[in-house]
């Protein structure tokens, strides 16, 4: 039992004493009259608003198609803007646990305030589920018992990409990336995987976030010699990127390629720049499985939005919750079930169904996607079953 | 070592050191002239850029930007200086600041709350949107072309105005000697007024011109900024001719550093400047001194 095998906090004690209350037993694995309250921690203004907020519509459709339970029970939602401001990070995951007694977190976008929620449910035993913050950390070094993530880690795209070009004969490639740890630990899976396939990575090109002067970078990679460019920017960054690389008269001579972020949700003002653009992620368009073409209609009928790999994210993120729940009875404290019941569970994800690897990182399928008519088509995968390496990670 | 990439490197180091040389023009005048440090001379770069892009973003009509924002430049230079400038210039440089900081968060928390915190693109014009070849590998965008001719238009119609009409000996006499303004009888107010406007307009075109070169983002203005009191300080505060080598100097040892010294890149302007200092103390065009 949980309650035997670590201390009891506060937030489980106000669980059972609710459960007493409510003349129920005194065993959480049956307060099943209490709703479960789900802590959704997400960006609902500012930059990634509409990446929250797919999150958001995709768990709400997965407890939906469920009847409005989740693992057997009622959820409650409990919705917190997190603005993707590192600055409150802190302040807004103890509102979530203190005040609002979140029973279980997911969140979040930004790789500067997952840390926040990471480190909150490390020290308070609070299940979390990340449905995109892709720090490798959070499944390496700060890998914990009660973290999970349904998204992917910043290494994974990446090496895909890389191990997809060293197959297609690229020897020697470039990658350009703004100068912060997203970009630096994609980089590393970039180098690994055109390594795995017999190619090299020969110099990495960075200008400090969030400047946009390419233009030094871009001048060096005639003179690199090299067979491809890989990069990872995203949002306006990345718009700016991919025209620029196509206005140095570059693209046509140089294939320019990426982790998929640099193609996502901007082909719009990218315009003609980025067609033929190939990049590598663990979701992209025209993906032909039957889940996801059901999803797809699903998350259509419900918000009026085509879903994106946010949203396969998020429906994940509450696939994964329900199998611990499942395995628990619907007791989000029994730590070591739950954790089992989520790692042992085949998630039948729109992208292909995944399991969890031992840190708790999705192992999946990398797609390779080109850029044609302001799609992400896939032509192809990647690399097949890929697993972050979870260096560092020791479990207690 | 490449020499066509050389070549490529020199133009990049020149296209960024004339957008410099607009920003930092006004800074050093404003400097020169009044003694005031404009902290917030970066925001009235990134007021530009959003000018821009909401210009673009509305109409498609990028051009009708740059007349705006030389219009609304002298407008806002001119409040600016006759609304709160004009009552610190006998203050302590630790006021100016002070005052020139809050404006830099007003404008800021202006934009965030108008605007929005993103990331935008801003397109280039569709009618310069191609590439010229430059070098056997390497191309130029025509707007990057263009923008670089209309600095050095700009720098031009600078050095004939300061050089060569009335107004601009007058300039010149209160940047260097400010009490020749004075024994002259010339009213050093007019002069302020003149000088704070024309510098902020040029700061805002600058911002407008380099928009779709730089996108626009939050705090966009104080890396300019930064980097365009570097500028003024190698130069020679209050000299149009020291801004204008510093600042292609300055463009170009940036540029020529990220490509080939990329380990020390964001030393290398500093280093450069530390180095004029111990050599020249006051700048290498200091005026009058």
């Amino acid at each position: 039992m949980p309650a035997g095998s670590m201390p009891l906090s506060r937030r489980s004690f106000g669980a059972l004493a609710a459960a007493a209350a409510a003349g129920g037993l005194a065993r959480p694995a049956v307060a099943q009259g209490a709703p479960l309250r789900i802590g959704l921690m997400l960006p609902f203004s500012g930059t990634f608003a509409a990446l929250g907020e797919n999150i958001a519509a995709a768990v709400e459709l997965y407890i939906a198609e469920k009847g409005g339970r989740i693992g057997g029970r009622t959820p409650q939602l409990i919705r917190l803007d997190d603005e993707s401001n590192p600055a409150n990070a802190v302040q807004n995951v103890n509102r979530l646990v203190g005040r609002d007694r979140a029973e279980v977190m997911i969140g979040t976008v930004h790789s500067g305030v997952v840390m926040a929620l990471v480190q909150a449910s490390r020290e308070r035993g609070v299940p979390l589920i990340i449905p995109n913050a892709g720090n490798v950390a959070a499944t390496r070094e700060l890998c914990s018992p009660t973290v999970f993530r349904s998204s992917f880690s910043n290494w994974q795209p990446a090496y895909g990409m890389g191990l997809a070009l060293a197959k297609s004969g690229v020897k020697r490639a470039c990658w350009v990336t703004w100068d912060y740890a997203a970009g630096a630990e994609s980089g590393q899976g970039f180098a690994d995987g055109l390594k795995a396939g017999g190619g090299e990575l020969v110099r990495e090109l960075k200008l400090p976030f969030p400047e946009t002067n390419f233009q030094p970078l871009l001048a060096q990679i005639p003179g690199l010699n090299v067979d491809a460019v890989g990069s990872f920017f995203a949002g306006g960054g990345a718009v700016q990127f991919v025209r620029e690389y196509a206005a140095a008269g570059l693209k046509d001579r140089i294939p320019l390629t990426g982790s998929g972020f640099l193609t996502e949700g901007v082909l719009g003002p990218q315009g003609a720049a980025a067609e033929g653009v190939r990049t590598a992620l663990h979701y992209g368009d025209g993906l032909d499985n039957p889940k996801n073409t059901a999803f797809r209609a699903a998350f259509k009928q419900r918000t009026n939005r085509d879903a994106d790999v946010y949203a396969v994210q998020g429906y994940d993120a509450a696939q994964m919750l329900a199998a611990g729940l499942e395995a628990t009875r619907g007791d989000p404290t029994a730590e070591a079930a739950f954790a089992r019941g989520i790692r042992s569970a085949r998630i039948d994800s729109p992208r292909g169904a995944f399991t969890l690897s031992p840190s708790h990182n999705p192992v999946q399928n990398i797609y390779l996607r080109e850029a044609r008519g302001g799609e992400n088509r896939v032509i192809g995968v990647a690399a097949e079953a890929l697993a972050d390496p979870g260096t560092g990670c020791r479990m207690t | 070592m490449d020499l066509s990439g050389l070549f490529a490197q020199v133009l990049n180091g020149l296209q960024y050191g004339l957008l410099l040389f607009l920003i930092s023009s006004g800074l050093t005048l404003i400097f020169g002239v009044m003694g005031v440090i404009n902290l917030a001379h970066g925001s009235m770069f990134m007021i530009g850029a959003y000018l821009a892009y909401v210009i673009a973003s509305l109409t498609g009509a990028l051009w009708l930007a740059l007349p705006l924002a030389v219009l609304g430049g002298l407008a806002m230079g001119a409040a600016l200086e006759a609304g709160l400038f004009r009552r610190f210039y006998k203050r302590e440089h630790l006021d100016q600041v002070l005052l020139t900081f809050a404006l830099i968060l007003l404008f800021e928390e202006a934009r965030s709350a108008m605007l929005g915190n993103d990331f935008h693109a801003v397109p280039v014009p569709a009618i310069l949107d191609f590439s010229v070849p430059v070098t056997a590998e390497f191309a130029y965008s025509a707007y990057r072309l263009a923008v670089l001719v209309v600095c050095l238009f700009v720098a031009l119609l600078m050095f004939l105005g300061i050089e060569r009409t009335r107004i601009g000996s007058a300039v010149r006499a209160a940047a260097e000697k400010p009490e020749m303004v004075d024994l002259l009888g010339l009213d050093a107010r007019r002069i302020h007024l003149l000088v704070f406007a024309v510098g902020t307009a040029l700061a805002m075109l600058a911002g407008a011109l380099a928009a779709p070169l730089q996108s626009v983002y939050p705090n966009m203005g104080e890396s300019f900024l930064i980097i365009c009191f570097v500028v003024v300080v190698v130069g020679g505060v209050g000299s149009i001719a020291g801004a204008f080598w510093a600042a292609l100097l300055i463009g170009l040892v940036d540029t020529l550093g990220k490509a080939y010294l990329p380990e020390i890149a964001g030393l290398v302007v500093y280093l450069l400047m530390a180095g004029v200092l111990l050599w020249r103390p006051s700048g290498l065009f200091a005026p009058g001194r």
